[in-house]
């Protein structure tokens, strides 16, 4: 198409580049880490040890999950509850299918897999063919059920095999296996947002859906999808619990809180709620901001009601920030002190300073154009 | 260049449309040659928007017979349109700020290799046609956010141009640019054109209607007037055409005893973030227009004035007393009302009702008048000639001009002094309008002062007792009444010559 392929880049004027979100993830997690490693040491003990690496690790793969679809659908501008019920489910549905016999497995995780697709499905249908809300719809279904998990379960059920087991209790040195296949899914979930149209389009259809309609997407299509695999990784989510507990247990995905603890990693990591910007590396970096923080607290014996305020005031602050760094759309075209356009602000402005004064007294040489102002780039 | 005999690539005949019966067209066409520039020019409201949403299938034709390089033509949606090869460059840019130029132009069409989206070949092609255009100080790669207003609509044609358009329809395409951006979209028009593109080129600026285009079709009231090469008409001539009808039967004259006061409102080198060094005297009975291109400083210097965002530095005086406004509410509190551009997003709440909207300032502002003010509400809507089912009416089901009305009465009510109007009359119907003019003669003659921001030129004109024009986020320059379209147009753009004296 060109002859022109390795052009060197054209000089270009400054950009005021903004930190890109995932990177202040990147940068608060280091700070985190930092933090807590002397925090950590200040009791007499050691934060980088394998066996606390791995706590933080395991700490994270089940958030990680979630989190993980729960970022497609943020990003979609919409919201799911129904996660915390899709991770009870599916570990009761895999410990009741496999009841201790590892030939069952893969039927067990196939109709897990199914299951969570359907509900998926049935969210998406609800979000964009009938109109509501992703809060309300998911809202529903998730207590739908709820409901069926309520009366028909009254304890833990079922039975997992030592195979399955070994998922969630083996490791390579001190990374989890359950840790890896997180990792892996989040590779998977941001090619998938990278590189393949549906998921190009999610960010349309989030960040302005009359644009991406005029644009000629379906914009339907990115919404369905996104809450299909949200199901689908909070029923891995749910697998990965049934391979810890041994069983399936009705109370646990709601216990883990992950509805509200996903939309919180999500936010932390810098995608925006109203959808349209964020990505899944600064959901995973959110997850392990997290993941340090709880770790940090249980090392120092931090009781329990400190614990909440200190995950509350992260989320806040967190968001706070990003707040900040969003409200500033308009740029400013004057900075206090210096009242001249303001060349690196870029704006439209780069036509040289009025010489006229309002009072319309005449001046010979009116104000020049200068094109040329491309402030020493 | 004009080779019009040339087999034309566009044919629209007869082309009509109705919204809630009221028929915005009547039997329009046009064609278009490969390679002309064709200007269609018309006063606001005289169906040339609607005419080319009509060619985009935005909207479906009630009547008439669209031909795209020989065939009949159908569109229902503006993509099928595009990759048949009529792509239109909307007034209202279509972008998604968070995303990449080229994520972008290819939003809907990404090209695929082996499956997945070729982010290499997105950027490749985006940088190619950047490159036909001559445009180098766009980074492919750059998110569109970070772009100025002119760069974005660079990236608007990019987009229309990486569907192998044969036809480009463009709204307004200057009305955010400043001068030398202007050239850039002139030399980017005629590149077009060489390469055989036809352009259909709307725009209320008749300087570059004559600088471009090759043939000039004049709409009015939603007729065709005339259409003709461009080399066969003047200025003059084309005003002519286009209004029809000599503004002063538009704009009604100063009340009698209308007399100008004391300063009500003066600015003293004011500036903040977006606007700076503005100086400013609106005296009792006064409208001052201000006038200036989108994005100029003007809505920024009323929102200045209302404390939105305040001045940070020179002063305000309010009828003769230093004052610094730092929040709406004291704005509010000190006689002043603002009249905001965006009515339904900032002006009304749409879905309460029309008592409702109409008390809302006072009832948060001056709860012990509400009662009184209920009391007026009927008379103050009927002065107003509000056309509703009454003042349980939810707003959002009045037309744009009784909408307007209804914002109107929510200021009346707090007896302002000081009325600040941004783009007062924008999308509301002729009659409407005509009430908003008489209004503001009325105030005008109680002593209220009126600043009034407008982009329609004929507005300002018409109305103003002196004209500000706003650039760059300065005041430009004042101007006296009846001052000429291209003098203001020439400060706006920055390139106003004071040589022969704008003395007022």
């Amino acid at each position: 198409m060109s002859t022109l392929t390795e052009a060197p880049a054209p000089v270009r004027r400054p950009r005021r580049r903004r930190l890109d979100a995932s990177l202040i993830v990147g940068i608060a997690l280091v700070g985190v880490i930092i933090i807590g490693s002397v925090l950590v040491a200040s009791v007499g003990r050691n934060f980088f040890s394998a066996g606390n690496i791995r706590d933080i690790l395991t700490g994270m793969s089940v958030l990680g999950f979630v989190a993980i679809g729960q970022t497609l659908v943020i990003l979609c501008a919409s919201l799911d509850l129904s996660v915390p019920y899709v991770v009870s489910l599916s570990s009761l549905i895999a410990a009741d299918m496999m009841a201790g016999n590892p030939g069952n497995i893969p039927a067990a995780v196939l109709t897990v897999l199914v299951v969570a697709a359907l509900i998926g499905t049935a969210n998406g249908l609800i979000v964009t063919k009938l109109k509501v809300n992703g809060f309300i719809a998911t809202l529903g279904t998730g207590l739908i059920i709820k409901g069926y998990l309520d009366t028909n379960y009254k304890g833990t059920s079922g039975s997992v095999p030592w195979e399955f087991q070994l998922i969630g209790a083996t490791g390579v040195g001190p990374v989890p296996v359950s840790t890896l296949i997180m990792l892996g899914v989040a590779v998977l979930g941001a090619l998938f947002l990278a590189r393949t149209r549906t998921g190009n389009h999610m960010f349309a259809v989030g960040g302005n859906e009359q644009v991406a309609r005029l644009s000629g997407i379906r914009t339907a299509r990115p919404v369905i999808i996104a809450h299909l695999l949200c199901s689908m990784t909070a029923a891995l989510a749910g697998l990965l619990l049934a391979s810890r507990l041994g069983v399936g247990s009705p109370t646990v995905g709601s216990q883990g809180g992950y509805d509200l603890l996903s939309i919180a990693a999500v936010v932390l990591g810098g995608t925006l709620l109203l959808g349209g910007r964020g990505s899944i590396w600064g959901t995973i970096g959110g997850v392990a901001i997290f993941a340090v923080v709880d770790n940090v607290m249980s090392v120092m014996q931090v009781n329990p009601f400190l614990k909440d305020v200190v995950r509350g005031i992260v989320i806040v602050a967190a968001v706070a920030v990003y707040t900040a760094r969003v409200t500033e759309r308009r740029r400013p075209r004057f900075t206090a002190g210096s009242p001249t356009p303001d060349g690196a602000g870029g704006a439209s402005e780069r036509i040289g300073p009025d010489s006229l004064d309002n009072a319309g007294v005449a001046h010979s040489d009116s104000p020049v154009e200068d094109p040329q102002k491309e402030a020493g780039a | 260049m004009n080779d019009t005999d040339a087999t034309p690539v566009l044919v629209a005949k007869g082309l009509e449309k109705s919204f809630f019966g009221v028929q915005v067209l009547r039997g329009v066409g046009l064609t278009l040659a490969p390679g002309e520039v064709h200007g269609l020019v018309g006063e606001n409201g005289a169906g040339k928007s609607t005419f080319m949403k009509l060619l985009a299938g935005v909207y479906e034709r009630d009547a008439g017979t669209i031909t795209l390089g020989g065939e009949k033509v159908d569109f229902t949606h503006p993509v099928q349109a595009a990759h048949a090869g009529l792509a239109t460059v909307f007034q209202e840019f279509n972008l998604l700020p968070e995303r990449t130029v080229a994520q972008n132009v290819f939003l809907g069409r990404e090209p695929k290799r082996r499956g997945l989206v070729d982010r290499a070949a997105m950027q490749r092609e985006t940088r190619a046609l950047l490159d036909e255009l001559g445009i180098d100080t766009i980074d492919a790669d750059a998110p569109v956010r970070t772009l100025t207003v002119a760069e974005q609509q660079i990236v608007e044609i990019v987009k229309a141009l990486s569907t192998d358009a044969r036809v480009i329809q463009m709204d307004e395409p200057t009305a955010a640019l400043a001068g030398h951006e202007v050239e850039l979209l002139y030399a980017i028009v005629r590149r077009l054109a060489a390469r055989g593109v036809a352009i259909l080129y709307v725009s209320h600026r008749l300087k570059e209607i004559f600088d471009l285009c090759d043939t000039i079709t004049v709409l009015k009231d939603g007729a065709l007037v005339s259409t003709g090469p461009a080399s066969e008409l003047n200025t003059d001539e084309l005003v002519r055409r286009m209004v029809g009808r000599p503004i002063s039967a538009y704009f009604p004259d100063a009340e009698p005893g209308t007399v100008l006061g004391e300063p009500r409102l003066q600015l003293t080198g004011v500036g903040n973030d977006y606007v700076e060094g503005v100086d400013l005297e609106l005296r009792a009975g006064e409208i001052v227009g201000v006038a200036g291109l989108q994005g100029s400083g003007r809505t920024e210097l009323v929102e200045g004035v209302f404390g939105i965002t305040p001045f940070t530095r020179g002063e305000m005086q309010l009828d003769g007393r230093p004052i610094h406004v730092t929040s709406a509410r004291q704005a509010v509190r000190s006689g002043i009302a603002l009249i905001t551009e965006d009515r339904k997003a900032q002006g009304l709440a749409l879905n309460q009702s029309i008592a409702d909207n109409a008390l809302l300032v006072i009832r948060s502002v001056f709860a012990r008048r509400t009662t009184e003010a209920r009391r007026e509400l009927p008379g103050v809507l009927s002065s107003l000639e509000v056309v509703s089912r009454g003042v349980d009416q939810e707003v959002q089901y009045l037309s744009g001009g009784n909408q307007q009305k209804v914002v109107l009465a929510k200021w009346l009510a707090t007896k302002p002094s000081v009325v600040l109007l941004d783009e007062p009359t924008r999308g509301i119907d002729v009659g409407a309008k005509v009430a908003v003019y008489h209004l503001m003669r009325r105030l005008a003659k109680e002593g209220v002062a009126i600043l009034m921001i407008s982009s329609e030129l004929p507005e300002v004109i018409g109305m103003s007792d002196r004209i500000i024009v706003m650039h760059d986020g300065r005041a430009s320059a004042e101007l006296p009444a009846r001052s000429d379209e291209a003098t203001i147009l020439a400060a706006a753009t920055g390139t106003l010559k004071l040589e022969t004296g704008a003395q007022p």
